[in-house]
């Protein structure tokens, strides 16, 4: 018999079988779709058409249409694909990551969040595409046997580094993600029928759900989140010494990657509650996703948060520190240069405003932490852009100081991402469960509500025999000694 | 050719698991056991043999982490070195980060790979279900009449005693391929020393 303490939270409201957790997900991507589907896909869409014809006119015309110069040559573009990739990156911490630590609360949320990454991913990959400027050479990042003399990419350079590391990061959350989403693509094709289960049973790959299959799911799954643990690390760490290899004040620092990989965490879980707080009012899975994996996640941003918070005193500590006329320059610019308003906005939404979710209250209001998610994913932005930007435009000499704003294509292209992942996930969740079903089906045993009434009622009922139920139940993951 | 099967369907995971080990016991091998998530200690319990995917996916790894290597080494040291610096053209630190990508790229693509091959996936398969609900919320367990036709009420009484549902016949199209079982004297000692 599996057993849990009673003072765990419940993750599963609702004294829920088996049979009503395929029904309240599954009847997610059934029936018409409703209005309000219609209509944030409408207006993703719309904002995807945008960014699509941003970037058509940037590759007819060349990225001199962006406010890039001559000092400046890495701003939004590099900005938001450093802000897209660390998106990305909460989805394979609760999948991989959690999965390790075997957080059971994972189980609700990982399937968006590991969806989330890999949309994400397709928004930050764009970037340095489009950057490039010639988009039909981009084949020329890869080590492929050529005829210009076989002339090879730089295997020394972080940005060659960074092409491997982006795609086998896309490659690993794809298969991840389309693996786990087996055996519920099999649950919607035996309830569907006609075309729609025709479809189903071809995206499910003809699973059944046999005892062998899921021995080997098992081990695939342990394994792929084993793999991607540290490639999560390394993804954004790599992505980091594309700044940190370089010898641009403010930029040559050995703090970049713990400090890139938190703050990538940071953002991402800030995306994934925005994503999850709409998706839990608008499909009614309040049952599912509870008050507990919101709590729960908010003490990861605070977590995470504090790191990035403790990087940033860290980085001006050093720069006063080293003694270097140079680097103090640039972190007293950062803060008081033409740039301190993006300077100040950084601060106020990364290092304080995560400091308010220490207080209970706040860690469990809905409204509050939309609101949060919002803010968080605003500083996010604003770390990469005051870390590209405010340390390039003031060059080594003075005569090539410059100023850089965005030119509208690239506030479209930044915008139309935004609908591209919109789009991509609305998508998604009509036609996927939004819910790992299998994965909620097996934890309903421990984190059900009724299961865990029913495991308090046995402590009490030991506890006034005067015996301990430690020794003698399964204790699977709890502590149970208090009252032995 | 219609192939007979006798069906038991459990609603819970905790009975399914006693059942098994019981039938087992009994003396029989159960064709196939449908769950619908992964319960945990089922395969010990049906006695299969343990899974050799993760040591496929370490074999195909290690192949991406000699691959990588090899791959940068000939490009940089012998095809065409280039001196930036006076570096040395095989400078194996700035290749970690690309061997350790490489390592896991191969090791995940392979591995999802012999998943599929192995379990016979496909897109053109609709596989014929032996309950509509075993993606929902029953556990199938399905027993060959090809090999225990001559026993079927022992087996259903088996079922039924061990906490089975419902049972019925089931006839199917096609076969249900073979499982590899651990061999009797095995699976006894495996039970013995999980008891313990």
């Amino acid at each position: 018999m599996q057993y849990s303490s009673p003072e765990r939270q419940p993750l599963i409201e609702g004294h829920k079988t088996y049979h009503d957790i395929t029904e309240d997900i599954a009847s997610g991507n059934e029936g018409t779709p409703p209005l309000a589907w219609l209509i944030g896909l409408g207006i993703s869409a719309t904002v995807a058409t945008i960014g699509v014809l941003c970037i058509l006119w940037t590759i007819w015309q060349g990225i001199g249409v962006w406010g890039l110069n001559k000092t400046i040559g890495w701003a939004w573009d590099i900005t938001n694909f450093v802000w897209w990739i660390g998106i990305g990156h909460a989805g394979t911490l609760i999948s991989a990551i959690l999965l390790l630590f075997r957080q059971r609360w994972r189980t609700g949320v990982n399937r968006a969040a590991e969806a989330m990454t890999i949309f994400a991913v397709i928004c930050a990959g764009l970037f340095p595409l489009i950057h490039m400027g010639r988009i039909w050479l981009a084949f020329f990042i890869f080590p492929l046997p050529n005829t210009r003399g076989m002339l090879w990419v730089n295997f020394n350079s972080p940005l060659l580094w960074d092409v491997f590391a982006i795609s086998t990061y896309f490659t690993v959350s794809l298969l991840f993600w389309y693996s786990g989403l087996l055996p519920d693509i099999a649950t919607l094709r035996d309830r569907a029928t006609g075309m729609k289960r025709r479809i189903y049973a071809a995206m499910s790959f003809g699973w059944s759900g046999k005892a062998k299959h899921w021995q080997r799911f098992e081990s695939l799954s342990l394994v792929l989140a084993g793999l991607a643990t540290p490639l999560v690390l390394s993804v954004h760490s790599i992505v980091s010494f594309d700044f940190a290899t370089s010898v641009i004040p403010g930029w040559h620092t050995t703090i970049f990657p713990p400090y890139f990989v938190a703050g990538a965490i940071f953002s991402g879980f800030a995306m994934v509650l925005t994503l999850m707080l709409i998706a839990r009012k608008l499909m009614n899975l309040q049952e599912y996703i509870t008050i507990a994996h919101i709590e729960s996640m908010n003490k990861v941003i605070v977590m995470t948060g504090s790191i990035v918070g403790v990087a940033y005193i860290t980085e001006l500590f050093v720069a006063a520190y080293s003694g270097n006329v140079y680097e103090q320059y640039a972190f007293w610019n950062r803060a008081t240069g033409p740039y301190w308003w993006s300077y100040w906005c950084m601060m106020t939404c990364n290092v304080i405003s995560p400091q308010l979710f220490w207080i209970k209250k706040l860690r469990r209001n809905i409204a509050f932490t939309f609101f949060m998610s919002i803010v968080i994913n605003i500083g996010m932005w604003f770390e990469r852009f005051v870390i590209i930007v405010t340390s390039l435009h003031r060059d080594y000499i003075p005569s090539s100081w410059s100023y850089y704003s965005p030119t509208w294509v690239e506030v479209g292209i930044f915008v139309g991402t935004m609908g591209i992942f919109m789009t991509l996930f609305l998508i998604f969740a009509r036609f996927l469960p939004v819910i790992a079903i299998a994965e909620v089906k097996s934890i309903l045993k421990v984190s059900g509500d009724q299961y865990l009434e029913k495991f308090a009622e046995e402590e009490k009922a030991a506890r006034e025999k005067g015996i301990s139920i430690a020794g003698s139940a399964n204790v699977a993951g709890a502590r149970h000694d208090k009252d032995a | 050719m219609k192939h007979k099967y006798l069906v038991g369907l459990f609603d819970d995971e905790e009975p399914l698991l006693v059942a098994t080990k019981k039938i087992r016991k009994a003396g029989y091998r159960m064709k196939e056991i449908f769950t619908p998530f992964p319960v945990h200690g089922l395969d010990e319990a049906m006695g299969l043999q343990d899974t050799r995917l993760h040591t496929i996916g370490f074999v195909i790894g290690a192949c991406g982490t000699l691959f990588a290597i090899g791959m940068m080494g000939f490009i940089t040291a012998v095809d065409w070195p280039i001196n930036v610096g006076g570096k040395p053209f095989f400078a194996f630190p700035s290749f970690v980060p690309i061997t350790f990508e490489l390592t896991v790229l191969f090791a995940s693509v392979g591995m999802t790979v012999i998943f599929y091959l192995r379990n016979g996936f496909s897109v053109f398969k609709d596989p014929e279900i032996v309950d509509p609900r075993i993606t929902d919320d029953r556990f199938a367990m399905v027993f060959c009449m090809k090999k225990y036709g001559d026993r079927q009420g022992q087996i259903e009484d088996l079922l039924k005693k061990t906490g089975a549902v419902e049972v019925k016949e089931r006839y199917l199209e096609e076969e249900l391929p073979d499982n590899l079982f651990k061999s009797d004297k095995e699976y006894f000692e495996s039970l013995e020393k999980a008891h313990h």
